[in-house]
């Protein structure tokens, strides 16, 4: 396998963006990761989207998107795993290149949620869950989701404080960050008090309805050195499902699909936890961060709200997680999601942050993981300055 | 929606049908053609005990369209007697004094409408057992 890095990124101001077509928000991002990485063209794509067809009633995204990319018979594709969608993207495009079926592919991901009522977005998105055996009962994602969090609240004391500090940190970061959806603070008083939507989760527990897009430009260390940009190298990617129903699980508070993709990673990169200066991780609810935390071993199991709380995930933290301001904050455009981890990753690799949110001491190590459903599918990937 | 999809559900929303591997005894609801523990492919048919108790529960007051009239709901995931862990409502109680550890009694009930038809699907929902 060719060594892979990441030489280009391009992302959109996330949000309600009622002015831009889907194909537009699309192909806007990917032409600022191909401006970004001076390539003038490419071998292929690969685009990450979780429901075109759900949300604005348009599949075949390989021959759109190439199209108004202007790219003549460009090979592309589109892959799909739900909100994990643009991780699998990701993935897809470094096996690839590293394969040497292709020296430089787009990886993106992108999602048009606001053209459907608050009502069909939930139903586009509870596709991801069990049709017959969860979504029948009248589940929804936040209920899902809520269900982990008693869990972990019954087994592990979690709080309803510990939960809020995962949003008003998020918020925090988010606010530094100008493509962000949300850009501002919140209190831990205002997510306590804001409105519930499935018990104990409430609005402010939950990542917004976005439309958005995001592309990255993957190719070899050897052309990305050509090209003279900074080399932010692939070393590790883990892929790993899990039930798709939630209670098939035999323990309700961890994730094991996350537990596995980050396995499989630090095993491909030769890294433990402990070579990981932060993270972006899958925060669709303050629980999941927690979750996830422990899952990926940042903390011991049942420790993430208490971890959390203390402030060890801030951007002064020990560990710091979402600098992006995560799905909570910056938005979560399903499919475009990862992808979006990836553009906040290089960044602060780069040392290229925004607004005072770029981490001090030159980082150099990162992880980001993305997860489809209530953990039914999970994408890892470590990513280092070479 | 159409009735087929209702109809081939029919034997695990109204009979709580399960398959059982008959090599390591896993038991899969709904029925799967592999067991996910041991590989095996040959099962027998069983029917779910018809009480547990709660593991976990939401009360879900942003509801999709088929429900928003029975919001706020509880929806809860409960362990059977025999192990078995399934999702399903949890009906016939004050949403408040729903706890976990709380035993329950499956019951068949409506379980929801679907669409402008009015199609009604049936299948089992949570009811504590002190009512």
């Amino acid at each position: 396998m060719r060594d892979v890095a990441v030489v280009g990124i391009g992302m959109n101001k996330w949000g309600e963006i009622w002015t831009k077509s889907f194909r537009d928000l699309f192909v806007e991002a990917a032409l600022m990761a191909i401006d970004d990485a001076g390539v003038d063209t490419l071998d292929s794509m690969t685009i990450g989207c979780m429901t075109g067809g759900l949300f604005v009633g348009q599949e075949h995204l390989a021959s759109m998107m190439a199209d108004y990319l202007g790219i003549k018979n460009l090979p592309a594709s589109r892959v799909e795993s739900a909100c994990a969608s643009g991780g699998l993207a990701f993935r897809t495009a470094y096996i690839e290149v590293a394969s040497g079926m292709s020296d430089i592919v787009l990886a993106g991901g992108v999602e048009k949620m606001t053209d459907v009522s608050g009502d069909g977005a939930t139903y586009a998105l509870a596709t991801a869950a069990d049709q017959e055996y969860e979504v029948f009962h009248g589940a929804t994602f936040p209920g899902l989701y809520a269900l982990m969090a008693v869990a972990h609240m019954e087994k592990y004391g979690t709080t309803r404080d510990m939960l809020s500090s995962v949003a008003v940190k998020n918020h925090h970061n988010g606010s530094m960050n100008p493509n962000a959806q949300y850009p501002f603070k919140i209190s831990i008083e205002e997510v306590n008090n804001s409105v519930m939507v499935a018990s104990p989760l409430r609005i402010l527990d939950c990542s917004p309805i976005t439309d958005g897009a995001a592309a990255v430009i993957l190719t070899t260390v050897d052309i990305a050195r050509k090209l003279g940009k900074p080399i932010i190298k692939i070393i590790g990617s883990g892929h790993a499902t899990d039930t798709i129903a939630l209670h098939s699980r035999k323990d309700l508070t961890t994730l094991d699909a996350t537990r596995m993709a980050a396995k499989r990673a630090f095993d491909m990169a030769g890294k433990t936890i402990k070579d990981i200066d932060f993270a972006e991780v899958h925060d669709c609810f303050t629980i999941a961060e927690i979750i996830v935390s422990e899952s990926l071993g940042v903390f011991a199991p049942g420790k993430g709200g208490v971890a959390a709380q203390k402030g060890e995930t801030g951007l002064e933290g020990s560990f710091p997680i979402n600098t992006s301001g995560g799905l909570k904050s910056k938005g979560h455009p399903v499919g475009a999601t990862g992808i979006g981890q990836a553009v906040e990753v290089v960044k602060q690799l780069r040392g290229e942050a925004e607004n005072g949110r770029q981490l001090k001491n030159n980082p150099k190590t990162a992880l980001m993981q993305n997860m489809g459903g209530s953990g039914g599918s999970t994408l890892v990937h470590i990513l280092e300055v070479a | 929606m159409f009735p087929s999809r209702i109809w081939r559900e029919k034997a695990q929303r109204y009979r709580l049908e399960a398959g059982k591997c008959t090599t390591c005894g896993y038991i899969a609801f709904p029925p799967r053609l592999i067991c996910p523990e041991c590989g095996a492919r040959e099962f027998e048919t069983i029917t779910l005990p018809d009480t547990g108790k709660i593991l976990t529960y939401t009360v879900i007051r942003v509801a999709p369209s088929q429900f928003t009239d029975e919001a706020p709901y509880a929806v809860g995931i409960a362990e059977l007697t025999n192990g078995v862990k399934l999702m399903a409502q949890i009906a016939d109680c004050e949403v408040e004094k729903i706890k976990v550890g709380m035993e329950v009694v499956i019951e068949f009930r409506r379980v929801q409408t679907h669409g402008s038809h009015g199609v009604l699907s049936y299948g089992y929902k949570f009811v504590p057992k002190w009512y």
